[in-house]
Formats: structure tokens, C-alpha cells, sequence
């Protein structure tokens, strides 16, 4: 189909060819403009990496799977404290109303500390019941059970059960006179027996233990098993102590092996139980990888994604920048060159005066006010295009100005003039047209110049702020000498990018010059 | 104006003068506008933003207090009256030198500045010379040699160095030689050793500080020299009196260098000239890149911390500057090239 298709459109070619007319080919202006530039390599070169910069910028986006402001976390092994163990070394007190008075309990602990049988507090004589050396019982002169006093500790084996004072009473006493049988009270007819060991069971089911030690985990939730617990007492008592009061010992469960580590803290007297951890931190400044080309930069963001994002502000603050300057530019050289004398004189003084007004300095006064004034990093984007715009319009203003003053001259508009057009038609539909070849070239260039200021503010952290990326605060990072030294894929990229992208905006400018203009060729 | 053949030479002489004045005049009635923008802008700032610098700023140690910064505010700047009339008072000020007390640096602003423009004008006058002594020479031989690799080349190379922003420039060099070679230091004017070395151990010891910073300047303001130079020896070798002096059997070398060249450096005096008084006004941003404490760094310091005195003083500078500018290039451009009109 294609082929009949040639051949259609070819014939009628062959039988105009012999027509003079036709036989050299008619290019426009707008044509050979084209063929001139393309026949420029470098400027081509230029063109080419803008199309990729372009593409980076704005076709990336939808590319990338990650968004401008996504934050990308990592695991870290860490050792970190769960919970810790205690040698019970005091005397505790629990009755069925709760805790006894401190004078009472003060009372109780030096009976027993000297192996008295009675005591009074308060007027009152109590009686202490032994048992063993670990557990004791203390009645009043009634003979009722007042309180009791304990070192050990009563663990289960499962999580979620609620130690009552009978239990507890009933096992400490077990305990002592391991192994036995017992019922907790007169009420619950519930046998349980302990063994040597001290593991009570209720019924024939693992139910409880008797330990020496305190053990607590540091989260409230975290609930230690006994082969846990009598793994850590093994360790405390018989482990091998290693430099820095550390001992450390494994636990299988459930077929999975853990290593713990335990420090004695000799100040407490207590042992500190650690394990490595995964937490849960900002991907700082990861080297390039798979998930990440470029990296994640200091805040755990992607930095190819960042560098997308960067592109697309730096691109369309340029864009805008240059366009707000145009059209001021435009308008305001254009009335001053085709009206001329005191005209032309007012707005060239004016221009004059925005000349002299040192841009880099206000820029910065203005950046760091914003700064003080915390004002919102959107709306800074946009003060910081107007204030571009406003200060860049005099040079295109002066260009405009000089081309019309000398196309003021020239035959064609001493036509429109005799056809008796409207002078804003005069300036803008006639006048104009013939000064956009140099607008261009202008522009071009002014592109590239516009995104090194916006990337110097936004490097001096006084233009484009975070969360929003550019090129220029992405680079901002170097400030910290040791990202300067270690991390030359956080700024290096964006330098490149930005060298790249004005290189390019100036040859195409350099080449659109050569282009439009034959005649002043280089 | 030895170009100026002796007949005409009152009647230029007097033209001249006329124009030197007219300029001045001129510019001296631009500089007046351009004072009241930036005092206007100053003015516009939020007076809460004002308020709290001066607040913070009479928190430190030996300062003055808060009212007292504001009296003196008001004094200075007029703060109390309208924009024109506070201009005025400004002015009037300005005249008698008296620019107020930097609040950053708690000294005369004209104190400040007497300390540290110096360096930066060492600094402009080496870069600039070197500058000259590049970017000449490459451009003339770029023109000469149109089209060949070497014009490609040097024209790539001018492109490049023109669309580095200076801050990339700056911390690649850091990288290069503070860090993996470690030639340099990164920041300041001075080692930490400074204090014990000999006068002329001292002299190396802030030469090697300023080595990088003029490194950058340098390599990034030679593309566009480059390409002027470039531009307007190819303007010179294409017109008629070079054709001559080719068709009169003139060798090569002297075409270039005696005819061509010299008229090339018409436009070049006008543009060094121009960019003389520039020399004074600091590398904003190579001097805050590299620490150095010229009127740059300086300024920047100032600027950043809400100094209005000084931003003012600053701004005012550079303006002056920019015009001097101005008016020395036209100048120069008029008695250097007599084919201009002085109307």
C-alpha cells in the first residue's frame, strides 16, 4: 500500500520538475532558519540534551515510582535494652489488703534480720512464722494472718495471668518446702504440686515458677518466657563475664535462636538485658542501589526522583522568569523605541535606573526577610519569580528598543504609516515580528542564566526551599564538608544537570544567532 | 586623543568635555532614583522584621539596647517621616558619610567596609588580570584560526565555563584540591598557624588561601571575554583595511597582530575599563563560598542577618559602581575610538 502510495504522489512531482518555477525549490525563511541551525553540530548537541533534560524533567515524573516529597526509611540493627534483672536482695511485703504500713514493714524486716519470732509495732505484738529463709509469715496477737514477707518472685509460664496474695502466698510457701502439694485456699479445691526445681504445676499443666530474681521487660507488652528467664539466671550465675561487665548467652524458641546480652550495672546491681534490633530510620544518604540509581539524600528521599522534581522547578522558574521579563521587556522598549524623543529619553532613564539596582544583593535581603518571616516555601516560589522577572525586563527592554529605533527607519514602516494602520497594530503586528529572531536568541540565553541565579538562591537556601527540590538546593548539602567528601553522588548529579541544561540553553541561544542571522556569524 | 588631528582637536576637546559632563550629570540624577529604590524597598520591609533584628541583635553581648538601636534607626534612616522625606534625611546623611552603625558587626558601617574592601580589590585585580592574559590570547587565536579545531574547541570550552553556576565550580575545586589532594585549605584567609609564621610566612600563608577562590573566578569569567575577544577580531579581520594590508604581501603575523589586533582592543579597553570600578564591589558569592572576609563575605553576613545599615551602604556601592562603570566605558569609547559621534 505505502509503495502505490509514493508512486501516486511521485508522479505528479516529475511533471512539474519541468516547470522553471518549480525546479528550485522554495524554501521559507522560517525553513532555512532551520536548515541553518541543524547544519550547526554543536547547537544540535545543545538541542539534544535539552530534549533529554526535558524529558528528565517532566516525562521522568511519571516514570519514577516514587513521588517529590516520599521518604524512604531503612532497618538498622541496633542493640537496644529490653528489658532488666535483679538479684532479690530485699524484702517485700504483700497482705491481702494490699501493702502493710512502713513502719510496720521497718518493724517486720528487723525481726527477721535477727531471727526474732515477735515484735512489736504500734502497741502491737505480731508473731513471725518461718519458713525456710526466704519466705516468712507475720500474725497479729489474734493470731490472723497480717502480712506476709518475701524475696522470691512468682512467674507463669503463659502471659496474662493476675498473681493474686493467696497464690503468691500459697507457692512462696510451697516453695520452701519443695516438692509438696498444695491448694492456694480453702475456697479453690485446685491441686498443685511444685517440683526441686520450683516449677508449680496446676493439675498436670506447667503453671507457674518460683524465682530469686526480678525480671521486667521494658515494654509493657513484652512477655519473658521460662526458658528465657532460666536462661538469663544460668548466664548471671554461671556465664562467662566478658570485657565491659557483659555476658551473653542464646535462647531457642519455637525453634528460632536469639542472642542476648546482658551488662551489670554494678551501681543497681542490676543486669541490663540487650538484644540487636531492627529500627525503623531515615535512609540517609544511602549509596546508589537498585531501589535507589542515585542514592536517597539527607532527608531519606530518592535522589533520581528529587533530580526530576529539581529539573522541573528549575525549568519552569526559568520558563516564567524569562516570560514575565519578555513581556515587560517587549512593551515597555517597544513604546520607547517607536514613540521616541522625550518618550524614549523617560523610559530609557528608567531602564538605566533598574540597571544600576544590584539584583544579587536584593535577592539576598529579600530571601533572608522571607526567611525571618517564615514565609510558606509555595509562596516564595512565586515572590521569587516576580522579583526575577521585575529585574530582568530593562535588558530586553533596551534590545526591543534599539531594533525598532533602527526598523523605525526602514521603508516598510514608512508603508504601514502611509496605509494608515493604528500605531499599537504599527508596533506590535509590524514591528515586533522583526525584532523575535534576536527576542529568541535572548531569551535562550536569558533561560540559562535565570536557572544559575535560581540555583545559586536555592543553594544559598534563600530562593526554592524544602520540601520543594531543585537543583540548586539539592546541592545545598556540599555546605556539610563531609557530604562534600563522602557523598558525591547527592551533589555531583545536580551540578551535572545544571551545567548541562545552561550549556545547552547557550549553544542553542549561540546557534539560533547564527541561524537567524547568517550575516554575523560568529 | 592622539588620534585627533591638530585642527580638530579644540572643537573635540570641547565636545568632549560637554559629553564627560552630560554624562555625569546624568548619572549622578540616576544614582538619586536608584537611592530611592533602595531605600524604598528597606522602608517596605515588614516592621516587625525590623523590629525583631533590632531585638535580637540587643541581646548581644556589649550591644547597644533595643531603643537605643531604634532611635538611631530612626535618626539615620528617618524612619519616622515618609519615604521621601526620610530619603532626603538619608541622604543628607549619606553625604556626610555617616551611614550608621552596622548591626552585625556592631562597628561604623564605613569602618567595615574600610577593613575589608581592600582584599576584595586585591583579589578582583589578580583575577582580572589573569583573566586578560587567558581569555585575550585564546579568543585572538580562536578568530584567527575560524572554524579549525581549535576554534571548536576553545568556543566548546568558553560555553562551558560560562554555564557553571559558581557554587558547583567552587565545591568541585574543594573536592579536588582541599580534599583529595589537599593542597589548600577549605575556608578562610588564614591557617590556623597564621600567628606564628614570619611576616613573609604569613604573606604565603594568605596567597595560598586566596589560590582557589581566584582559580574559580578566573575560569569562570574567561568564556565570555573569550568570546568577545573572539567577536570582534573576527569583526576587525573581516573588513577592508585588513584585505589591504593582506594584498599589499603584509606576512600573516603582522596583519594579525599589528592591524587586527590593535583595533580589537578598542572594544576591549572599553570593556576593561568599564569593569574597573567592579574591582571593588566583591565576588558575592566566591568570597561567602570560600570564607574569605572581603567586602563580599562581608556583606552577605550582614545581609542574611537583617543588617539594614549596611545592606544600604552595599547596595548604594554597587549602584555608584555600576555607574562608574558605565560612564568610564563610554568615556574611554569615545576617545579611543574616534569614529564615534559625541552627541
Amino acid at each position: 500500500m505505502e509503495e502505490l502510495n509514493e508512486k501516486e504522489v511521485k508522479q505528479p512531482e516529475e511533471e512539474l520538475s519541468l516547470n522553471d518555477d518549480r525546479r528550485v525549490k522554495v524554501l521559507s525563511p522560517g525553513t532555512l532558519v532551520a536548515k541553518r541551525f541543524f547544519r550547526n553540530k554543536i547547537a544540535v548537541v545543545g538541542l539534544v540534551i535539552l530534549v533529554i533534560m526535558f524529558l528528565f524533567s517532566f516525562g521522568g515524573i511519571l516514570l519514577s515510582p516514587y513521588s517529590e516529597k516520599q521518604y524512604f526509611y531503612k532497618e538498622e540493627e541496633m542493640r537496644q535494652p529490653i528489658g532488666g534483672a535483679k538479684e532479690l536482695t530485699e524484702l517485700s511485703y504483700a497482705s491481702e489488703a494490699g501493702s502493710p504500713s512502713p513502719t510496720l514493714k521497718i518493724a517486720a524486716r528487723r525481726a527477721i534480720k535477727a531471727n526474732e519470732t515477735a515484735f512489736t509495732d504500734a502497741g502491737e505484738t505480731y508473731t513471725i512464722e518461718y519458713y525456710g529463709d526466704r519466705f516468712f509469715e507475720v500474725f497479729d496477737k489474734d493470731g490472723n494472718l497480717s502480712f506476709i514477707a518475701y524475696y522470691n518472685s512468682v512467674n507463669f509460664i503463659s502471659a496474662g495471668e493476675e498473681l493474686t496474695f493467696d497464690l503468691r502466698r500459697a507457692a512462696l510457701k510451697a516453695y520452701e518446702q519443695k516438692p509438696i502439694s498444695f491448694s492456694v485456699n480453702a475456697t479453690d479445691s485446685t491441686l498443685y504440686s511444685i517440683d526441686e526445681d520450683g516449677l508449680i504445676k496446676r493439675g498436670e499443666e506447667d503453671y507457674a515458677y518460683v524465682l530469686s530474681y526480678s525480671i521486667n521487660a521494658t515494654e509493657e507488652d513484652k512477655f519473658f518466657s521460662k526458658d528465657f528467664k532460666f536462661a538469663l539466671i544460668d548466664c548471671i550465675e554461671n556465664g562467662e563475664m566478658k570485657e565491659g561487665n557483659e555476658k551473653e548467652f542464646t535462647v531457642t524458641e519455637n525453634g528460632v535462636s536469639t542472642t542476648y546480652f546482658i551488662f551489670y550495672d554494678a551501681a543497681k546491681n542490676t543486669w541490663d538485658i540487650k538484644e540487636y534490633r531492627y529500627t525503623r530510620i531515615y535512609d540517609r544518604y544511602s549509596a546508589p542501589s537498585k531501589e535507589h540509581w542515585l542514592g536517597t539524600d539527607g532527608h531519606g528521599m530518592d535522589m533520581l526522583t528529587r533530580l526530576m522534581y529539581g529539573g522541573r522547578v528549575s525549568l519552569l522558574v526559568g520558563f516564567i522568569v524569562v516570560i514575565i521579563e519578555t513581556v515587560l521587556g517587549v512593551i515597555i522598549g517597544g513604546i520607547s523605541g517607536y514613540f521616541g524623543r522625550w518618550v524614549d529619553n523617560l523610559i530609557m532613564r528608567i531602564v538605566d535606573i533598574f540597571y544600576c539596582i544590584p539584583s544579587t544583593p536584593l535577592l539576598i535581603i529579600l530571601g533572608a526577610m522571607m526567611d525571618a518571616m517564615k514565609v510558606d516555601p509555595t509562596l516564595r516560589m512565586v515572590y521569587l519569580m516576580l522579583t526575577l522577572g521585575f529585574l530582568g525586563w530593562p535588558g530586553v527592554a533596551r534590545l526591543v528598543r534599539g531594533q525598532i529605533l533602527s526598523l523605525r527607519e526602514q521603508e516598510f514602516m514608512t508603508a504601514t504609516e502611509a496605509c494608515g494602520i493604528r500605531a499599537s497594530k504599527r508596533i506590535f503586528k509590524h514591528l515586533i515580528p522583526n525584532v523575535i529572531p534576536q527576542l529568541i536568541v535572548t531569551c535562550t540565553m536569558g533561560l540559562g542564566s535565570t536557572i544559575i541565579t535560581e540555583a545559586t538562591l536555592s543553594f544559598l537556601g534563600l530562593g526554592v526551599r524544602f520540601p520543594f527540590a531543585s537543583w540548586g538546593n539539592i546541592i545545598n548539602d556540599v555546605n556539610d564538608i563531609y557530604v562534600l567528601t563522602n557523598y558525591l553522588f547527592v551533589w555531583i548529579p545536580a551540578g551535572v544537570c545544571i551545567v548541562l541544561t545552561v550549556l545547552a540553553f547557550n549553544l542553542v541561544g549561540d546557534g539560533l544567532r547564527d541561524a537567524f542571522d547568517p550575516k554575523m556569524k560568529r | 586623543m592622539l588620534l585627533l588631528s591638530g585642527a580638530q582637536a579644540p572643537y573635540m576637546e570641547k565636545l568632549m568635555r560637554k559629553f564627560v559632563i552630560k554624562r555625569i550629570l546624568i548619572s549622578i540624577v540616576i544614582l538619586f532614583f536608584v537611592g530611592l529604590i533602595i531605600y524604598a524597598v528597606m522602608r517596605f520591609l515588614p516592621t516587625s522584621y525590623i523590629e525583631t533584628i533590632a531585638r535580637q541583635k540587643s541581646m548581644q553581648p556589649n550591644s547597644k539596647s533595643y531603643e537605643e538601636w531604634m532611635a538611631q534607626l530612626s535618626v539615620t534612616y528617618g524612619m519616622d517621616k515618609g519615604i521621601i522625606l526620610g530619603y532626603f534625611q538619608w541622604l543628607g546623611n549619606a553625604f556626610r558619610g555617616e551611614f550608621g552603625d552596622s548591626w552585625f558587626w556592631t562597628v561604623p558601617v564605613t569602618e567595615k567596609f574600610h577593613e575589608t574592601v581592600w582584599l576584595s580589590f586585591i583579589m578582583g585585580l589578580i583575577s582580572m588580570i589573569l583573566e586578560l592574559a587567558i581569555a585575550v590570547p585564546l579568543g585572538v587565536i580562536a578568530a584567527t584560526k575560524q572554524y579549525s579545531k581549535t576554534d571548536y574547541t576553545i568556543s566548546v570550552l568558553s560555553f562551558i565555563t560560562i554555564s557553571f553556576p559558581t557554587f558547583f565550580f567552587a565545591s568541585l575545586l574543594k573536592l579536588v584540591f582541599s580534599i583529595k589532594l589537599g593542597w589548600f585549605d577549605l575556608f578562610g584567609l588564614i591557617s590556623r598557624e597564621h600567628y606564628h609564621l614570619t611576616a613573609w610566612g604569613q604573606f604565603w600563608d594568605k596567597a595560598a588561601h586566596l589560590v582557589l577562590p581566584i582559580t574559580g573566578l578566573v575560569v569562570l569569567s574567561i568564556g565570555s571575554l573569550m568570546r568577545y575577544t573572539r567577536t570582534n577580531m573576527l569583526e576587525v579581520l573581516n573588513s577592508d583595511y585588513i584585505r589591504t594590508a593582506r594584498s599589499k604581501g603584509l606576512s600573516e603575523r603582522n596583519v594579525i597582530y599589528n592591524h587586527a589586533f590593535r583595533n580589537t582592543l578598542i572594544p576591549l579597553v572599553t570593556i576593561v575599563g568599564g569593569s574597573l570600578p567592579g574591582l571593588f564591589a566583591g565576588a558575592l558569592i566566591t568570597e561567602t563560598l570560600f570564607k574569605i572576609p572581603g567586602i563580599g563575605y562581608t556583606s552577605y553576613q550582614a545581609m542574611v542577618a537583617g543588617d539594614i545599615p549596611f545592606s544600604m551602604f552595599y547596595m548604594v556601592f554597587l549602584a555608584i559602581l555600576t555607574l562608574a562603570g558605565n560612564l568610564i566605558s563610554d568615556i574611554l569609547y569615545a576617545v579611543v575610538d574616534p569614529r564615534v559621534r559625541l552627541s
